[in-house]
């Protein structure tokens, strides 16, 4: 079982991994956390990456497509390859960062992409078949046959590639969204950050500053620099206590800036209980700001890259800076024997502080050759190779040895257990991109800096984002953006702390020499997270994928979850050595957002479950509640379906008796979802009439009119009724889908094309509740509720009459006799505050005469029977004829529409024309969507004549009924057609009848 | 992106609505049928500065004209559309 020992356990004694305190570390507390099930001790401010080295844990987790056992690369974000699980059940938080995890009391922390186990992974065997996952896998080797790709192919990859688990439960936790405003946002609070925020602040603007760290201080925190005689850190923190001290700045920690937007608007991401067990009670776990700034200044520094060279992957090879990290912060030596690789100035600066800190640097080997180099050997006893390269590595699940090839080509093999790289920092760029602005690659610092002026005069980048490589630099660019965005003159007051300074030279070499060529001496890394080689990026270009654009989709690189943040610049220098272009000629890709993942419970904030699409609800909805109602979705809004009695075992049965109870006595509906607008001024009547395809000149005071409204191509948009109530006083109603949308319309209408008409309208829905009181009983009920001296006979207020009247002893209200249904009705309204009051006035009023409430069904079964059109009538591909409404067109006037209707096509009498159909047996039912085709027809689309749009049990009727569209219908009354519902292979006969099913000659409204 | 209302100042895309081209003009009922084929279907996607309209929904209902340059999203001006003047 000797396969099982895993790094850090075994032979020896266990050794220590903490060397000292860490300047952001409380190493008076521990803390216990698991991982893998086993327990480990900690401090409060550890990672959980930093608590795993110092208990010498280098081994977390297996890679993407080759299952390659990994360790951590970094200290920070751009970790690509320590992705673990963290917490359990419907907590549990799959693809996290081991690196900014910071641990708790109880953290449970479990590796991923492995089975059984870490030190065993059987998968781990795919490194075998690699052949199969080279550059371009997916379009190539799973091509055929292509039934295979379904059931064999993708579930194969899926199980064998892979990363965490989602949890299998809801999220249990919180999440929220918020919005500010400032005059400056800083994002990082590394040297160049804090000196942007103070100088800003200092002149007295409001200032965010935003720092994905737990801690102040950047880079500051992983370094022995000096700062006015003391350590760089303490700087940052006495700059972070003044900043706080300030009225005018919110510092949010753990606060991940991820996107820049049009018009200064930035997304960020506040861990705000990510580092512990749970959220305070009422806090969410990560809250979601949108922060909108007159200013952003961009001090998010850099992020180092590694040097390809094979076998670069094993635990134990970190990048350089990183190693500083864990030193200087976090008091952990990352290992006992160090190779220093690096080909820049500041990879040196490992060497020092490796052998600072006890460590045993046995190798230097940098790129070019430098005096100072040469000093730090002399200092620390370590073997210089100038020139050189790393040729290979060993060590299966941690490194051991290194091969080092000399500027003369010979190889010498070196034990170690870590390896420092540094192949130069990359200035971390990615929000300046955001928007579309394009990089430039700057020759001296072999990297990819922000083009001057990129993104907006709103964009100040500073420190090593910009390109600004040294720590007095830093400082100044800090300050000078910081007085800037607050528009001060700071250039007096302006004051660089003492900072020991050292300029920044690098070697711009990517990778050992032929490491692309040589796939025998092992794979060299270039994409860690997506196990993209030096082999791929060579194939790639090989076959043609030489745009950087194709190269990174064709190999998948730079396209895991950390965007490549440490691969992009490598691969693109590799591709330009490869194309023989330089690298300015081969460009590079545009980062896009997030910076850093984000999860999208986030992105959601509160809007989840019930609370994505919130209820509207009309004025009578407790009451119905009361009343033991089911309820529909309709829209936004919430409608009682039907009302169900005792003894009543089905819905129909329910409906039946609502729609019985309207035909022959009295029953009423909440319509207040139907849309309200109401329109005053003298041009009123012109406005109408331009908006309606029917004439308004001629509707006096106390009437109403039923309109209907055409899109501009002609079709139908929407109807209602509007009613007039005085002078130039309208109030029009909107079918309750259309309400927003009309209102939209018209405002369309008056503002952008007849702005010379003196109306004013505005949308009344929530004002009034309206309820609609039907049945042959209904003005002996509207007498109890409407006061005594208003006449509501049929000869004073008869069909499609209106008025202004006052209800229940005074209460104001507007009284309108229009009839859904088709029986004698009125329809009510009062102000909404009223409404549940007014539905249990009816209840009361009502009881006498038989009265009950009914539901959007038995509304929808009595339009069906009077043949009303609704939605699935005006489902905007029906014209005015279709609906056997073209007669309403009227020649004398312009209105909305009137061309486009006007066209030929769209008068043809063979288009489908709304009809009544109802089956040959009254039991058979008919269904929505079914085709219409002619007898005996066969069931194809050529023979397709129309559709059956509405359906519904008639009680009425006794029969099934339906409203269809079908070809020169209104000719066709009384043929039978076929009926296919090819859903169920149906065929059925109906007959066509005129859609008008109950009281054609409209005796019973005008009663 | 944000649009500064000529009425209500600076505010998020959210209370905003598109609708397209603003140099568009409704024609005269009597015109050509190609003007109004024109008109309700055929819009140009002009690649810089254009002039849109944008309706203030969730703010004053303003119909807006906004001068924006589609490359670059930069938004040169906004006016309330049956104004003349610019504020």
């Amino acid at each position: 079982m000797s396969g099982l020992r895993v790094a850090g356990r075994g032979r020896k004694a266990r050794r220590t991994f903490r060397h000292g305190a860490g300047n952001g570390l409380e190493t008076g507390r521990q803390i216990r956390f698991t991982f893998d099930g086993k327990s480990y001790l900690g401090h409060p401010g550890d990672t959980l990456a930093s608590a795993l080295l110092a208990n010498g844990v280098r081994l977390l987790g297996r890679s993407f497509k080759y299952h390659r056992p990994r360790g951590l690369l970094s200290a920070g974000p751009e970790e690509p390859n320590a992705l673990v699980e963290l917490r359990q059940g419907a907590a549990r938080e799959p693809n996290t960062r081991a690196t900014i995890a910071e641990i708790f009391d109880g953290l449970v922390a479990s590796s991923q992409n492995r089975w059984p186990g870490l030190a065993l992974d059987v998968l781990g065997i795919n490194g075998f078949f690699s052949p199969v996952f080279t550059a371009g896998f997916y379009y190539k080797t799973f091509m055929w046959p292509a039934s295979f790709w379904e059931k064999v192919y993708e579930p194969l990859i899926r199980r064998a590639a892979g990363l965490g688990r989602a949890a299998d439960a809801a999220d249990p936790d919180r999440y929220e969204k918020i919005t500010a405003f400032c005059d400056v946002l800083v994002v990082g609070a590394g040297p160049a950050g804090l000196s942007a925020a103070l100088a800003a602040a200092e002149s007295g603007v409001q200032v965010i500053l935003c720092e994905q760290d737990a801690l102040p201080g950047g880079r500051l925190r992983g370094e022995r620099t000096l700062i006015d005689g003391r350590p760089g850190w303490m700087w940052a923190q006495d700059a972070h206590r003044r900043l706080a001290g300030m009225t005018n700045v919110r510092i949010m920690t753990r606060s991940c800036v991820f996107a820049r937007y049009d018009g200064g608007t930035y997304g960020v991401l506040e861990r705000v209980f990510d580092h512990l067990p749970a959220p305070r009670e009422g806090q969410p776990r990560q809250r979601m700001w949108r922060v909108v700034a007159e200013h952003c200044v961009v001090a998010t520094g850099g992020i180092e890259r590694p040097i390809v060279f094979p076998n670069n992957d094993r635990p134990g090879i970190m990048l350089a800076a990183s190693v500083r990290t864990y030193l200087h912060r976090f008091g952990v030596i990352p290992g006992h024997r160090a190779v220093v690789y690096t080909n820049n100035s500041d990879g040196l600066r490992t060497v020092a502080d490796l052998h600072h800190a006890g460590v045993r640097v046995v190798a230097i080997v940098e790129a070019g050759t430098s005096t100072a180099a040469q000093d730090l050997a002399r200092q620390t006893g370590a073997v210089l190779f100038s020139g050189a390269t790393i040729a290979n590595t060993f060590g299966r699940l941690g490194v051991t040895a290194a091969v080092i090839r000399d500027a003369h080509g010979r190889e010498h093999r070196v034990g170690c257990d870590l390896i420092a790289v540094s192949g130069g920092w990359s200035p971390d760029i990615a929000l300046t991109t955001h928007q579309g602005a394009r990089p430039v690659y700057r020759d001296d610092l072999a990297a990819f800096v922000p083009a001057q002026g990129a993104g907006g005069s709103d964009l100040h980048v500073v420190g090593v984002a910009a390109g600004v490589m040294t720590d007095r630099g830093a400082f100044e660019s800090g300050l000078r953006a910081g007085y800037l965005t607050s528009g001060a003159d700071g250039s007096g007051k302006m004051r660089l702390p003492d900072v020991n300074d050292a300029a920044y030279d690098i070697t711009p070499v990517w990778q050992g020499p032929g490491t692309g060529n040589l796939p025998r001496a092992g794979k060299a890394f270039v994409d860690f997270q997506n196990d993209v080689t030096a082999r791929d990026i060579r194939l790639a270009a090989q076959e043609g994928f030489q745009s950087v654009e194709h190269l990174k989709r064709y190999t998948t690189l730079c396209m895991a979850t950390d965007q490549g943040k440490t691969a992009n610049v490598n691969a693109l220098a590799m591709l330009a050595d490869i194309t023989g272009r330089s690298v300015s000629e081969t460009g590079t890709t545009l980062i896009r957002p997030p910076v850093q993942p984000v999860a999208l419970g986030a992105l959601a904030g509160a809007h989840r479950g019930r609370h994505f699409r919130p209820f509207r609800l009309p004025p009578t909805h407790r009451w119905a509640e009361e009343q033991g109602a089911v309820f529909a979705e309709n829209g936004l809004w919430l409608r009682a379906q039907w009302y169900p009695r005792p003894g009543e075992t089905h819905w129909l049965e329910t409906v039946n008796r609502e729609v019985e109870t309207v035909r022959n006595r009295v029953g009423f509906c909440d319509v207040s979802t139907l849309g309200k607008i109401d329109l005053q001024g003298p041009d009123v009547r012109v406005f109408l009439d331009r908006l309606y395809v029917n004439g308004w000149q001629k509707l006096p005071v106390g009437r109403a009119r039923y309109g209907l409204m055409l899109r501009e191509d002609g079709f139908v948009f929407d109807d209602g009724t509007t009613a007039r109530l005085g002078e130039n006083h309208y109030v029009m109603t909107t079918t309750t889908a259309k309400a927003a949308s009309v209102m939209q319309h018209l405002e369309f209408c008056h503002q952008c094309l007849w702005p010379e008409l003196d109306v004013q309208f505005i949308s009344v829905t929530d004002e009034w509740a309206q309820i609609a009181v039907a049945g042959p009983n209904s003005r002996d009920v509207m007498r109890q509720i409407v006061d005594p001296d208003f006449d509501l006979s049929n000869a004073a207020f008869g069909f499609m009459a209106a008025a202004d009247v006052t209800v229940c002893g005074g209460l104001r209200a507007r009284l309108f006799r229009l009839s859904f249904s088709g029986e004698l009705a009125y329809e009510i309204a009062v102000p909404a505050r009223y409404g549940d009051a007014l539905a249990r006035r009816l209840m009361q009023a009502g009881a006498p005469y038989g009265i009950a409430p009914y539901g959007t069904e038995a509304l929808g079964v009595m339009r069906i029977e009077k043949g009303h059109p609704a939605g699935a009538e005006l489902n905007g591909q029906t014209t005015a004829h279709d609906l056997g409404m073209g007669r309403l067109l009227s020649g004398r006037k312009d209105f909305i529409g009137r061309r486009m209707a006007d066209r030929a096509a769209l008068r043809d009498p063979a288009r489908p024309t709304l009809v009544g159909l109802k089956p040959l047996r009254v039991d058979a039912p008919l269904v929505c969507g079914a085709h219409l085709l002619p007898k005996g027809a066969a069931a194809t689309a050529a023979s397709d004549q129309g559709w059956i749009a509405s359906s519904a049990w008639s009680p009425t009727v006794g029969s099934w009924i339906g409203l269809g569209f079908l070809q020169n219908g209104p000719a066709r009354l009384g043929d039978v057609v076929a009926v296919h519902n090819p859903l169920a292979g149906t065929v059925t006969e109906a007959v066509v009848v005129s859609p008008v099913f109950v009281d054609p000659q409209g005796e019973r409204l005008h009663g | 992106m944000r649009l500064t209302c000529p009425h209500c100042g600076s505010r998020g895309l959210e209370e905003f609505s598109y609708r397209g081209d603003a140099t568009v003009q409704r024609p005269a009922l009597e015109a050509p049928e190609e003007d109004w084929v024109a008109y309700v279907y055929l819009r140009d996607n002009p690649c810089g500065a254009h002039r849109e309209l944008w309706y203030h929904g969730a703010g004053c209902r303003a119909w807006l004209v906004v001068e924006r340059d589609t490359l670059t999203h930069v938004v040169h001006n906004v006016r309330a559309v049956c104004r003349e003047e610019t504020p």
